[in-house]
């Protein structure tokens, strides 16, 4: 039988791998409602990681190592803004060039850094209450990252639903050629929109390489991103259902890892696919719901203004 | 229309003016010093053909565009409008033809997109509110605009315009979506508005309307401007000359040849809406003889699109025999198939439906001609037979066009119409249906086309044509039926039916058979 | 500031040429910077990776060996993206496709099976392939789900799948608990061209697949239905061609080429099963289908490129201790370039003057 200790370490952990999943997913999302698929996410999450562990390796500063995540994360999506919002060319394309490229950079970035270690970043601890039994830990004893994930949550869901900002922002993903007709500036907001997915993907990446897993290795994302993507499509575009994505995503990931532990004869191949097999399923059931349902009406369509 | 909002003083100066106005696009000069004037209090009505650079002239007096010569005045200020933001904090409010509306937010949340500024949703219902009772525009203001008919989305856009409290409305080509209903409704809303001092700039190519609503005209032709007229001591064909540069052509119709066999027959068709798009249709009867041309009316978005795509094949009906082409139950077929029966489509829409706007011009005529056995052999495109059929459609229907064979979309609306015509008409079809003609077709075109449809009609095929152009259903087809929320009703012989007696059918009021007003209307 | 963007009234014929260019010229230029950022001279950098391999007769050998999955792999993608049903799987395809040749070569492993073996070595990696490529097109078809997620997600599954295989049933017992299946039988194997060299009648199947392929997009009923659904899917309806059968069409094509490419690759260079069989060719063939236009013939000329960034980088990594993530830069940049240069020939940039929005 697992015991509370034992339970609590579990529960804490599928806490920190659906952080870096909700992250990711919430800055998509809010790419996504302003109408830009950026398939980038794998790519600019890697680079964070890797910046974001060079910088705080260097530094020896995590706050500065998340900073600079951030900022990698942000510059690698105008990449893809140039090509996809501002050249018009196809997002689809233009988002694996990104990734593409992230991937080579950020290995480049890490490469003088194989087989180094960080010190992960430490757990907030609030006195009382992160001494409380079983949920102490998994609620009050995480790291900054957790507690900034649910911030941005709570910040992205109001804002896009209740704020002018918002307002305008979802326009544009509706239709483009409306916003456009009323003055509103398309490719400005799609471009901030971008950037902002990617500042969140880069903090995903700081999230990965100096908390979850403090050390960098090539590839570490290991599809991370893509399962983002996914997951913006299960949520049907509603930050609060990414809540429930990310934790369900983050919990399939963890178990079957402690499966494997307990060598029950199930090939662990089979285990670690569990996560890629669960974004399949569930991109299938919640497409046979909601058929399509949700997405914003111009994602995916380049916008070229009028002459 | 009330005398006074004319303005009883003798030279009121313009509240908004164009000036010489030039804007080319390539090669094309879209307005060639275009001046227009509208004054406060007036309705002043912009006349042109599809074409004419009527919504060029638009967009350059809202900010959407930027003239490359020439200047605006405002209160005979000379004035720049970088972007509509600007000209509508100004003071002038624009109704496009194609509604700047997002389906998926309410009519609240779409009205304050159009303003400036931070108005909590509810103060700005309670305006909406306020503005709908006062200028006769219902319309609710927490209901998803996707859900709305196309007059409430109109209502929605001049509401929109009304509460930036403009002194200058632009309304492009209001009633074209409307049934004469509810144009009457607008009309008594622009009335209002115009006794307020406000100045309204009505874009249209309907000429009774504009002899009806508007006090002064300007009419615009190949993007130069014409003349600038009183439409009230103007006749319709005046005005027609003035916009169309000569006698308008007539389509003659003598219809001396026998009807024959039936080709198509519609019985009990129904189709069930699948939501985003396609509406339902209900219990369609139909039958249409060789030598004879059936015209269906109605306002966009009743069925039309529907019932094309019923019998093109592209939304098969479950039960087969519910259209019947040249005796053969053709229900269950898809558009290859019901194409070897002989039948020919033309849809609406030309760039993207009947054809490849990214595509060559010769590879669209295989889009069509693929099934007919000579252009394709085995599987493998002979192009050479292709190529000549490409040429002969050329030749014979005279299509205009740059280069040896451009992509489609590089081709104007009448030529390419020209060309997806006689793409069809080349393949000698036995039946022919045909969605909205000439639509965004200049005048030439036009009766080219309509002339075309009468002589394949003489030789004795089956023609369809679904068409919101009224004037154009009675002037070339034999009898009209009427489409109405997915409903159509028993086609009428023209010379039996009224303009009256079609609008309220259109309408979808009650008894509204084409042929009832016919009764006692003439 | 404003950038407008007009299409252009002809695409000079020129162009169609020069973008692809310019691509690789501004590749070469963020190269250079690249290597001098890494403290690299970049005459020298560039002499080892670019200039070197093309004049030593085994490298170019290596060239053909490297050029031949991205070939076979670039054309079935050309299919997909022509239709624009995007296929971002072949990687997994590829895998599949191995597992299945691979299966054959090791049950006929010691036996005396004839010749026959390779050729239904190939048949069945094209079905398994084919049969992977398939589900994220039956998952689009029949559920509406996007096939870029869903091919994606199944390349890490078959990748899996591989591992589990060679580090369990197809361990080879002798092979003191390596990862890696028994070396394939002589009949199993793909022949090589020459003596000397790597080089194998690999690349003879890939140019039957570029003029196979030429012909059936250029010339028939097919091709043409492909396009068209891809550049105006109402209007493909319209002329008739079915939406779905033409989704499982370019999937079953494009997986299967990419299976034929993995069995190659494994009954060829490799010669045996291992947990790792590809440097990523399934993930570079999709620059190579966009370099090449989406013709066959371009993705031969694209496929030779990208193979020399992957011979460059592999002789850069040992000459000048260069990471091989370099290869990985060349590549993204050079998909980059692509996109781009293709719109600055399509469309006239103007920069607008007082136009404040976008």
């Amino acid at each position: 039988m697992l015991d509370a200790a034992i339970l609590g370490a579990v529960l804490a952990s599928i806490v920190a791998a659906a952080t870096i999943l909700l992250l990711a997913s919430l800055g998509e999302l809010v790419a996504e409602r302003a109408g830009t698929l950026n398939l980038g996410v794998e790519g600019m999450m890697i680079v964070g990681a890797a910046v974001g562990y060079a910088t705080a390796y260097g530094s020896g500063s995590l706050i500065l190592g998340t900073i600079a995540a951030v900022l990698a994360g942000a510059a690698l999506s105008l990449v893809f803004a140039g090509l996809a919002i501002w050249l018009a060319a196809n997002q689809v394309a233009s988002g694996l060039a990104t990734t593409i490229l992230g991937l080579g950079i950020a290995g480049l970035i890490g490469s003088p850094f194989v087989g180094t270690r960080l010190d992960a970043a430490p757990a907030l601890y609030i006195p009382g209450l992160s001494d409380l039994p079983l949920i102490g830990r998994v609620v009050f004893g995480q790291d900054a990252f957790v507690y900034l994930s649910l911030i941005l949550l709570g910040v992205v869901a109001y804002g896009l639903a209740r704020t002018r900002t918002g307002l305008v922002l979802r326009a544009v993903g509706e239709s483009h050629v409306a916003a456009h007709a009323l003055g509103h500036p398309v490719r400005k907001i799609r471009t901030l929109a971008v950037m902002f997915g990617g500042a969140c993907a880069g903090l995903a990446g700081a999230q990965l390489s100096l908390s979850y897993t403090p050390f960098w290795a090539s590839d570490m994302t290991a599809g991370r991103g893509w399962i983002a993507l996914a997951l913006v499509v299960f949520s049907a575009w509603k930050p609060m259902w990414l809540l429930a994505g990310a934790y369900l995503f983050g919990a399939v990931s963890i178990l079957q890892l402690h499966v494997q532990g307990f060598g029950l004869g199930i090939p662990s191949q089979l285990l670690s696919a569990l996560p890629y097999l669960a974004t399949v399923g569930a991109l299938v059931v919640i497409s046979a719901l909601k058929r399509g349902q949700g997405a914003p009406a111009s994602l995916g369509v380049p916008f070229v203004p009028d002459r | 229309m009330s005398d006074s909002a004319a303005g009883a003083s003798a030279k009121p100066s313009a509240l908004l003016e164009a000036v010489e106005l030039t804007k080319r696009f390539g090669a094309l000069v879209a307005n060639d010093h275009v001046s227009l004037a509208i004054r406060a209090g007036e309705t002043h009505a912009l006349l042109g053909e599809n074409g004419a650079g009527k919504s060029t002239l638009v967009k350059m007096m809202c900010g959407l565009l930027q003239p490359d010569s020439g200047e605006l005045l405002y209160d005979d200020a000379p004035i720049m409008f970088p972007d509509p933001a600007t000209s509508r904090a100004k003071g002038v409010g624009v109704v496009f033809q194609h509604f700047a509306l997002f389906d998926a937010l309410t009519v609240v949340e779409n009205v304050a997109l159009g303003l400036a500024g931070h108005e909590p949703l509810s103060a700005l219902a309670e305006r909406i509110r306020d503005c709908t009772v006062r200028y006769g525009l219902a319309v609710e203001p927490y209901r998803r605009v996707g859900e709305l008919s196309v007059g409430e989305r109109q209502r929605v856009e001049i509401v929109r315009c009304l509460l930036g409290d403009p002194r200058v409305l632009i309304l492009d080509e209001p009633t074209s979506v409307l049934t004469p209903d509810e144009s009457e409704n607008l009309f008594r809303t622009v009335d209002l508005l115009t006794d307020e001092g406000r100045a309204v700039l009505f874009i249209s190519h309907k000429l009774d309307e504009v002899r009806r609503l508007c006090h002064r005209a300007t009419v615009l032709r190949g993007g130069k401007f014409i003349a600038e007229v009183d439409p009230k001591v103007e006749t319709s064909s005046s005005l027609a000359r003035l916009m169309v540069g000569a006698e308008v052509p007539r389509t003659p119709r003598e219809v001396t040849h026998e009807l024959g066999t039936p080709r198509l027959l519609i019985k009990d068709l129904n189709l069930v809406g699948d939501g985003s798009r396609g509406s339902a249709l209900h219990d369609i009867n139909l039958e249409i003889r060789a030598g004879e041309i059936v015209g269906i009316a109605g306002v966009a978005g009743n069925g039309q699109t529907a019932l094309f795509e019923a019998l093109s094949g592209e939304r098969p009906a479950s039960d087969p025999e519910s259209i019947v082409i040249d005796t053969v139950p053709a229900g269950g077929l898809g558009p290859t198939q019901r194409r070897a029966l002989k039948a020919g489509f033309v849809p609406e829409e030309r760039l993207g439906h009947a054809a490849a706007p990214d595509m060559r011009l010769s590879d669209n005529v295989l889009l069509t001609t693929h099934g007919d056995g000579e252009i394709v052999r085995a599987g493998v495109v002979r192009h050479s037979v292709l190529n000549a059929r490409f040429a002969e459609i050329v030749k014979r229907f005279d299509v205009r066009f740059g280069g040896k064979d451009p992509k489609a979309r590089r081709l104007s609306g009448g030529n390419l119409q020209k060309f997806v015509i006689g793409r069809e008409v080349l393949r000698e079809p036995v039946l022919l249906v045909v969605d909205q003609p000439t639509w965004g077709v200049d005048a030439a075109a036009a009766g080219f086309i309509r002339t075309t449809l009468r002589q394949k009609a003489a030789e004795g095929c089956a023609i369809l044509v679904i068409s919101q152009d009224l004037d154009e259903l009675l002037e070339f087809t034999d009898r009209i039926a009427v489409m109405c929320e997915g409903h159509l009703t028993a086609p009428v012989p023209v010379g039996e039916t009224s303009r009256e007696a079609i609008g309220l059918a259109m309408g979808g009021s009650q008894g509204g058979d084409a042929g009832t007003g016919g009764a006692h209307g003439h | 500031m404003a950038i407008r963007l007009e299409r252009q009234e002809t695409v000079p014929p020129l162009g169609l040429i020069a973008a692809p260019l310019l691509a690789l010229l501004f590749t070469l230029v963020v190269g250079a910077v690249m290597f001098v950022l890494l403290g690299h001279d970049p005459l020298r950098a560039f002499t080892i990776y670019f200039i070197e391999p093309l004049t030593d007769p085994w490298t170019l050998q290596e060239l053909v060996v490297k050029a031949c999955p991205l070939l076979l792999i670039g054309i079935g993608l050309s299919f997909c993206y022509r239709a624009n049903r995007w296929n971002i799987g072949a990687e997994g395809q590829y895998v599949v496709g191995a597992l299945f040749g691979s299966w054959l070569a090791l049950a006929t492993h010691g036996t005396d099976a004839g010749p026959w073996v390779l050729p239904a070595m190939l048949v069945l990696a094209c079905i398994g392939g084919a049969l992977w490529g398939l589900i994220p097109a039956f998952l689009r078809v029949r559920f509406g789900c996007s096939e870029i997620l869903t091919s994606l997600m199944l390349v890490y599954v078959a990748q899996l799948g591989l591992d589990y295989l060679v580090r369990g049933p197809w361990k080879d017992p002798a092979g003191f608990n390596f990862p890696q299946s028994v070396t394939f039988d002589a009949v199993a194997v793909v022949p090589l061209l020459m003596e000397e060299g790597r080089m194998h009648a690999g690349i003879l199947i890939a140019l039957v697949a570029v003029a196979a392929a030429t012909f059936v997009l250029g010339r028939t009923l097919i091709g043409y239905s492909i396009e068209l659904g891809g550049s105006a899917p109402r209007a493909a309806a319209f002329a008739g061609f079915d939406e779905r059968r033409v989704t499982y069409g370019v999937f079953a094509v494009s997986g299967a080429l990419a299976g034929l490419a993995g069995i190659i690759e494994v009954a060829g260079p490799i010669g045996q099963m291992q947990p790792s069989i590809s440097p990523g060719y399934g993930f570079t063939a999709i620059i190579a289908a966009m370099l090449g236009r989406l013709h066959p013939v371009g993705v031969l000329v694209a496929s030779f490129v990208l193979a020399l960034t992957y011979i460059g980088g592999e002789a850069a990594q040992i000459s000048m201790r260069m990471p091989f993530d370099v290869t990985r830069v060349f590549q993204g940049t050079l998909l980059i370039s692509i996109l781009a240069a293709d719109v600055l020939v399509r469309y006239r940039i103007r920069r607008v003057e007082g136009a404040s929005h976008a």
